[in-house]
């Protein structure tokens, strides 16, 4: 950490200067870690089309903040990954083995779980005041401990993605073409699938849920605009996420706004422009 | 076609080398989607599958495949006896079924299917080789960096074939490989098939309506509704009961010029197909294709 604090302190800004403005530093070094993981599951929820999806997850892990904060047990984060993990398993499972239309059954369980976990809050007499803050999210409040555990999860994320990449890519090109070269395709999505809800749930309370799915999609969806293979997919979702994440971060500083809608809105101007840059490569 | 075998090892079949599917059943809730299906395959052989839409010719091939429950099981003997059991099963599945928005292109996807090393590295110039070669196999070595949208339906399909060829398969599973590919793709698509079936020895099934492509390729045929309504050569099939039940369109009505001397002549097919005798035939492959060439003719 103290490396990453000299280091700054060569940039050309008032609060990067030593001993000023430690929340900055840290949020700055936070997206650095955030938006390579986001955009690489990214890729993997465009492909799949699971943009709905993920979006339900989210919802998921909503939820089970909300639950942690009431248990209290060790940390309240883990109980929140807990359920976050079994709200995903539960969801997986069922729209693979009830042949429901899946936008259905993603309506109904997000539906559930947002209304189970606004009903739980109200409940406690809590109020409402806590409930905004997972909406809107404020990655300021970021410390040291949580930068810690970004490490780990970043890396847990480069190991995981270098091993299942390929079937990963594979199952969203054709489920059955994976089967048949001996892909468990309902196993690995389920493995995907966990692994997006606890990092939906971790970062929630810093990104904020009501934009949090956009942190997945857009980076991806701006990146398929232009890429022509898997290699440029991948390094332009991640190159458009940190450069959001970084401009995005600044100008929230500067104009005073939430930090993760002001990132999304930066991640939005890459997705149209490159939309026009697709169209005119195409045509 | 027979100068394109130039250059390649024929790999002889000892007569022993089959596969078979013994009482296959698929429920799906409780709707009864195949019952008692059976057939056997000596390997060279190509076996097409027919059958009305939704006679369960897809769920059959994805039975095969392990993706979907079943009942009954699926026999392999290899020629040397070197593995039996479950057979390397390549797959071709319709054309519909994948997703040519993805970001992807062919290297991408022969490096997701064939190996470990993420598909996001750069390819391994080993890696390339391999690709080139198994794409080679079916004349497509051109369409190595092609993204998967830019790809004709044809060259799409060959780009399938060769990694359905990778490993080398011992039964391969074509779904209706060539819908949606114009008819000059079509042909071209159906001689590669058969020129690797006899370079490599394998069982190939194949569910096709090209009804009239069957009888210049396929040595089986089997009809399929729910469970085998029809099973043996082309000309067996093709003139058996069911098969006109399913294909009016299709049926042969008998030209008295074709009549077989000693049997009653007319409109009405003589009764075969199931018994496997090889005497029902009661027709050569030209002659069929004859007919079926000119079948606008014959109403």
């Amino acid at each position: 950490m103290e490396l990453w604090y000299r280091l700054l302190s060569v940039l050309p800004f008032d609060w990067a200067q030593p001993g000023r403005l430690m929340f900055m530093k840290n949020a700055l070094l936070a997206i650095l870690l955030l938006a390579p993981v986001f955009a690489l599951l990214g890729t993997m929820v465009v492909n799949n089309r699971m943009s709905f999806f993920s979006d339900a997850l989210g919802h998921g892990a909503f939820t089970g903040l909300v639950i942690g904060g009431m248990l209290g047990f060790l940390v309240p984060m883990w109980a929140a990954v807990i359920f976050s993990v079994l709200f995903s398993v539960a969801v997986t499972t069922v729209r693979y083995r009830s042949g429901m239309a899946p936008d259905t059954v993603i309506g109904v369980f997000s539906s559930a779980a947002v209304a189970l976990g606004i009903f739980l809050a109200t409940g406690s007499g809590s109020g409402t005041a806590r409930l905004s803050a997972f909406l809107i999210g404020d990655i300021l409040s970021i410390g040291k401990k949580d930068i810690l555990l970004l490490v780990l999860v970043l890396g847990g994320v480069l190991v995981l993605w270098a091993l299942y990449f390929n079937r990963l890519l594979l199952i969203s090109i054709s489920p059955s073409l994976a089967r048949s070269r001996g892909v468990r395709v309902f196993r690995e999505e389920l493995l995907f699938t966990v692994l997006v809800a606890v990092i939906v749930t971790i970062s929630m309370p810093w990104i904020g849920l009501l934009v949090i799915n956009s942190f997945l999609v857009l980076p991806a969806a701006a990146s398929r605009n232009t890429a022509s293979g898997s290699r440029q997919y991948t390094l332009l979702a991640v190159l458009v996420s940190i450069v959001s994440g970084v401009a995005g971060l600044f100008a929230s500083y500067a104009a005073d706004t939430a930090t993760g809608a002001t990132i999304v809105l930066v991640m939005t101007g890459f997705f149209f422009v490159s939309m026009l840059l697709g169209r005119r490569g195409a045509g | 076609m027979g100068k394109q075998f130039h250059g390649m090892t024929k790999i002889s079949c000892s007569g022993f080398c089959c596969t078979k599917i013994e009482h296959f059943g698929v429920h799906a809730g409780h709707a009864e989607i195949l019952r008692d299906v059976s057939m056997h395959m000596h390997c060279g052989e190509l076996t097409a599958l027919i059958g009305p839409n939704g006679a369960g010719k897809s769920t059959l091939l994805r039975a095969m495949l392990g993706e979907i429950p079943h009942t009954g099981e699926l026999h392999f003997l290899s020629a040397s006896g070197r593995h039996a059991g479950n057979p390397i099963i390549g797959y071709v599945p319709q054309t519909l079924n994948l997703d040519r928005t993805a970001p992807a292109n062919v290297l991408d996807l022969f490096i997701a299917a064939g190996s470990g090393r993420p598909a996001w590295l750069p390819a391994s110039a080993r890696q390339k080789r391999r690709v080139a070669e198994c794409l080679e196999r079916v004349g497509a070595e051109h369409l190595a960096n092609r993204r998967l949208g830019a790809l004709s339906g044809g060259e799409l399909q060959r780009v399938l074939l060769a990694m359905a060829l990778e490993p080398i398969p011992d039964l391969l599973l074509l779904d209706e490989p060539v819908s949606g590919v114009d008819q000059n793709g079509m042909k071209a698509f159906y001689d590669q098939v058969s020129t690797l079936r006899a370079t490599y020895d394998l069982s190939i099934i194949m569910v096709t309506h090209d009804l009239d492509l069957i009888p210049s390729y396929a040595d089986r045929v089997v009809l399929l509704d729910q469970t085998v309504l029809a099973n043996g050569s082309p000309e067996e099939v093709f003139g058996s009961e069911p098969f006109r039940a399913a294909f009016p369109a299709h049926a042969f009505p008998v030209p008295f010029s074709m009549a077989v001397p000693g049997q009653p002549s007319g409109p009405v097919m003589p009764e075969s197909g199931r018994t496997g005798n090889p005497k029902a035939g009661r027709y050569t492959i030209e002659q069929l294709k004859a007919l079926v060439s000119g079948k606008e003719e014959t109403p």
